[in-house]
């Protein structure tokens, strides 16, 4: 039957629908076969709090290269000088993004005239000032965002990542 | 905040999953896919020994890795009633795309109707009738005895002439060679109907008459051909967007120069060098873009020629290339006729071509010499030529589509290794059905005949014509009027009391009403003008055959259940027929009703081996058993053998010089240019300001039958986008997002503004057949002589309507073109 407009709570329901079965799963692999009983998991992987860098490292529209949550996932800081989805600091314009292409992994560049991510291998683009939004491509997600936040010192720190990374079926391995 | 799943683990696929063969149910291109499956409360592990990779998946893998999976393309379903873990990726084997998965392809598995995680629950599930003054769900037997005693009824008074039939002719979803056979056995065996019309025109007809024609066959090449070619035409196709995994796998690597070594291999001591490629396209396309990023500028033509064009550049290349001597003319000799009338009815100078199409003499000569002039050695070049909607539903359809297919022929390059003239395709190809000889030609223009007030009953087979047909505003009124009167006739009956339900629709479809029948996956907006609603299975819920744009058959196997009670479209036009026949039989008809008789398949692969098994050329090879064996790679049509195990097929048609004429040449076609040749096309390109051109978008399938309800999708295109200049946006006081009203006098219909600085001045290019604006609402009535539309020459105004809206307030605007 045709369904209300319920595009504000996909996310949400998503995430009930998928991660929660994945979890279960999860415990399920790690026992071996004459226990009856699986050990308690977490509904979704637990993030390390990672420091990235500091905010006085950021040059305006440079990009800084990080990688998050380990050191195989490459990614990226930037501050785009004006408040963006997913933005923090004080001007709300820090972003942090994965730079390996959600459609075959190939690592992708920065253009700096129109603030995009763009991919070699198919011509893949994402846009750092619409939450990492593919303005044009072949990846069936949206470039994977980085949940930021920013200590007392300035301390630019990921705790999360928005979308599954290529390459990896557990965001944190 | 773009749209994102918050998904950051998925199941593994454990080691002993069960593996399908399937074959992308999108577009012409026919992906191969692998679908996996396990039980719901099972999974792999990231060890190597653990999974169905092989692999340690507790480390990070690779660019163009196997081993992984997006969120799109992992769901659960239900498969015999048990609920199990499904994954649809690309098959690194499959030498399609050879592990490749386009944004549509890759979404299959999120595109797939599940209860358990809310995707697709759009679906049909039961049949539904308008029952006290809505869509009810009914049972199949109540359903399909009122489908057939309406449409006996009908016959009985209009003959089969009431009976008014919309169905698609096509392959993967939505079609397939068994529902092809099912819907063509019943219309065309059962029935002789006449007032039929394929999915995306108003009539029953060849969108390539003219290639037919001709003895050349549209799907001639084979997809290697395009590694092949020292040349490659583009004419009206946008190949990036609309058959992504072909080009980004086949033409990339010859513009790359990746595939030197296959040319080589194949042609020995012929001097090769990286492709290079002339586009036609009055636009400036991401494909465009991508040839220019990968060949370098150098070695890409982009001719932007006025829209509509496009025939007169052909003459004029085929004029200047036979003045040259560049022509093959011991294939002209041997294999065609009438080319001496064709050249001297043709002639063209590349001055009056280049009057009419706003190139200038350089650009069309050097084309003509990047086409056919020899190489060193004075060899042949070696030029395939692909072209589709653009040429298709652009001026003079049948005219253009025989000038392109004259300069292969001449230049010698239907049949040869990197050659070919051929269609690019939208759907895949699954036509298989009886003679369709008594529709006649020009066939029945269906749509207008159904404005016009005629026929009693209309069965719909996956069209939406609210959303997919040209002249589609004043239609739709037209249509609603006359299936509004028989919904309200229904309801001064009771619904049990079927004797005076069938007699007050009889009655009012005597009025002038119209009775309708839709068969569909999801409720279509034609749908909201019908009065029932059959529910079909789709591709990987029933097993399904289809062949791609080289001729590639391969079987999808059925993967998982269809929702509810969906069936196949086969297995519904069995019922039907069932139906019809035993209706006939209860009032006395046996003659008649013996018509109806062979319809009495159990399965879809009742109605394979009835139809494509028994009837079509080469198919007494062919069976589910040796497709399944074949795989994602399957074989090329037609069959000619069965060998060690394997279906022998044919890589390219032609090669042996023979075409399909009946003396077995090919006919050179006389094709003179006669300006727009749409009625009314010229009126309105001088009273209206903005070109309205239309067509695909990477991101969408067809007119969005399952993307409608897909959040990844409708996050980016809310509405459909018109490109527009800035310049013109400026004028226009618009801001990107918009909501803007393209209106001309036919109707009016509705876009997001979306700035293109690459798009001419009063050029804009809108997404077609979307669902939040019908491009179709404003493009004219006017077709060809055979009935064929022409979308792509519409000119309209616009004027704004409102500031963008909350859903587009989000999206980013900028520029489609990748940057290195």
């Amino acid at each position: 039957m045709p369904r209300c407009d319920r595009m504000v709570d996909a996310g949400r329901r998503k995430f009930l629908g998928g991660a929660g079965f994945a979890a279960a799963g999860a415990a399920v692999s790690t026992i071996v076969p004459t226990q009856s009983k699986a050990a308690p998991a977490a509904a979704r992987v637990d993030y390390p709090s990672n420091r990235l860098g500091n905010v006085s490292e950021l040059k305006l529209n440079e990009p800084k290269n990080v990688a998050y949550p380990d050191d195989d996932a490459p990614g990226v800081l930037l501050k785009l000088g004006k408040k963006v989805p997913g933005g923090v600091g004080a001007g709300g314009d820090i972003v942090g993004f994965s730079t390996t292409c959600p459609h075959k992994g190939f690592p992708l560049s920065y253009n700096t005239a129109d603030k995009t991510m763009n991919c070699p291998g198919h011509y893949s683009r994402f846009d750092c000032e619409a939450g990492g939004q593919q303005v044009w491509g072949q990846a069936t997600q949206n470039l994977p965002q980085y949940v930021l936040r920013i200590d007392d010192k300035g301390d630019i720190y990921a705790e999360g990542v928005d979308e599954l990374l290529y390459g990896r079926l557990s965001n944190v391995l | 905040m773009a749209y994102k799943r918050q998904i950051d683990r998925l199941p593994i696929i454990p080691k002993d999953a069960k593996e399908f063969n399937v074959t992308c149910h999108y577009c012409i291109v026919g992906c191969g896919y692998k679908a996996y499956t396990w039980p719901a409360n099972k999974q792999g592990g990231t060890a190597a020994g653990d999974n169905k990779f092989g692999t340690d998946l507790a480390k990070q893998q690779p660019a163009e890795t196997d081993a992984w999976y997006a969120p799109s393309m992992y769901n659960i379903v239900s498969q015999n009633g048990k609920d199990v873990h499904i994954v649809i990726k690309p098959d690194k084997d499959c030498v399609v795309n050879s592990g490749l998965g386009s944004i549509r392809g890759a979404r299959m598995a999120e595109m797939s109707y599940s209860q358990q995680r809310n995707t697709e629950l759009q679906r049909l599930t039961d049949p539904m009738v308008w029952r006290y003054g809505q869509m009810q769900p009914t049972s199949w037997a109540d359903a399909l005895d009122l489908v057939a005693r309406v449409t006996v009824a009908v016959i009985n008074d209009m003959g089969e002439d009431g009976l008014f039939v919309s169905a698609f002719d096509h392959g993967g979803a939505g079609g397939g060679y068994e529902n092809t056979w099912g819907t063509g056995k019943l219309y065309f065996g059962a029935m002789k109907v006449k007032n039929i019309r394929i999915h995306n025109r108003p009539a029953y007809n060849s969108e390539v008459h003219a290639t037919r024609d001709m003895g050349v066959g549209e799907l001639n090449n084979c997809y290697e051909d395009a590694e092949l070619a020292d040349t490659i035409v583009a004419v009206g196709t946008n190949a990036l967007e609309t058959q992504t995994n072909y080009f980004l796998n086949h033409w990339v690597p010859n513009l790359r120069g990746t595939s030197l070594d296959k040319k080589k291999a194949e042609f020995g001591s012929e001097p090769v060098e990286k492709g290079r490629i002339v586009i036609v396209d009055p636009r400036r396309t991401v494909t465009v873009n991508a040839c220019e990023v990968e060949a370098g500028k150098e070695n890409v033509m982009h001719l932007a020629i006025n829209s509509g064009t496009d025939l007169s550049l052909f003459n004029a290349w085929m004029t200047y290339i036979a003045d040259k001597g560049w022509v093959d003319k011991a294939l002209i000799e041997a294999s065609t006729t009438n080319f001496d009338a064709m050249k001297a009815a043709n002639k063209t100078s590349l001055e009056d071509a280049a009057k009419i199409t706003g190139l200038s003499v350089d650009e069309i000569r050097k084309s003509a010499e990047w086409i056919a002039q020899p190489k060193a050695g004075n060899a042949r070049r070696r030029t395939m030529f692909a072209y589709e909607k653009g040429l298709i539903w652009g001026n003079d359809n049948y005219r253009t589509n025989g000038a392109l297919v004259n300069v292969a022929l001449a230049t010698g390059n239907v049949g040869r290794p990197g050659g070919g003239c051929v269609r690019m395709g939208g759907h895949q190809e699954g036509y298989s059905r009886p003679s369709d000889a008594h529709v006649g030609r020009p066939a029945a223009y269906v749509d207008k005949l159904l404005m016009e007030g005629k026929g009693g009953i209309h069965h719909i087979w996956g069209c939406d014509h609210y959303k997919t047909t040209l002249n589609a505003f004043k239609f739709k009124q037209n249509y609603k009027k006359r299936t509004d009167m028989v919904k309200d006739a229904m309801m001064t009956a009771s619904y049990g009391d079927r004797p005076a339900m069938v007699k007050a629709i009889v009655d009012a479809i005597k009025k002038g009403g119209l009775f309708a029948v839709d068969v569909d996956i999801v409720p279509t907006k034609i749908g909201e003008a019908c009065h029932v609603w059959l529910p079909a299975a789709t591709s990987g819920e029933a097993n399904l055959t289809s062949m791609n744009g080289e001729r590639r058959m391969r079987l999808t196997e059925k993967y998982m259940d269809p929702p509810g009670q969906a069936m196949p479209d086969s297995l519904i036009a069995a019922r039907i027929a069932n139906n019809m026949e035993r209706v006939l039989r209860e009032q006395g008809k046996n003659d008649v009703a013996d018509k109806f008789k062979g319809f009495d398949w159990k399965t879809e692969e009742d109605a394979f081996m009835d139809g494509y098994h028994g009837h079509e050329k080469g198919g007494q090879f062919v069976t589910y058993e040796r497709l399944r064996a074949m795989g994602t790679n399957g074989f090329q049509e037609p069959a000619t053998d069965f060998k060690d195990g394997k279906i022998i097929g044919t890589k390219r048609l032609f090669a042996d010089g023979k075409f399909g004429g009946k003396d077995g040449k090919a006919k050179f076609m006389e094709t003179q240019w006669r300006g727009l040749q749409a009625a009314g096309k010229d009126d309105e390109r001088k009273k209206f300001a903005f070109l309205i051109n239309n067509g695909r978008a990477n991101v969408i399938w067809q007119n969005a039958y399952l993307d409608q309800d897909n959040e990844f999708v409708m996050d980016r295109m809310p509405y459909p986008y018109i490109q527009m200049n800035p310049k013109d946006m400026d004028d226009l006081k618009l801001n990107a997002g918009d909501l803007v009203e393209v209106y001309n006098d036919n109707g009016s219909t509705q876009a997001m503004a979306y700035p293109t600085p690459t798009a001419k001045p009063k050029q804009t290019f809108m997404l077609f057949a979307y669902p939040t604006g019908v491009q179709g609402n404003v493009v004219s009535a006017g077709v060809n002589e055979f009935i064929i539309p022409n979308y792509k020459q519409t000119w309209g105004n616009i004027r704004k309507l409102s500031d963008a809206p909350e859903g587009a307030r989000h999206l980013t605007f900028k520029s489609f073109d990748y940057t290195a």
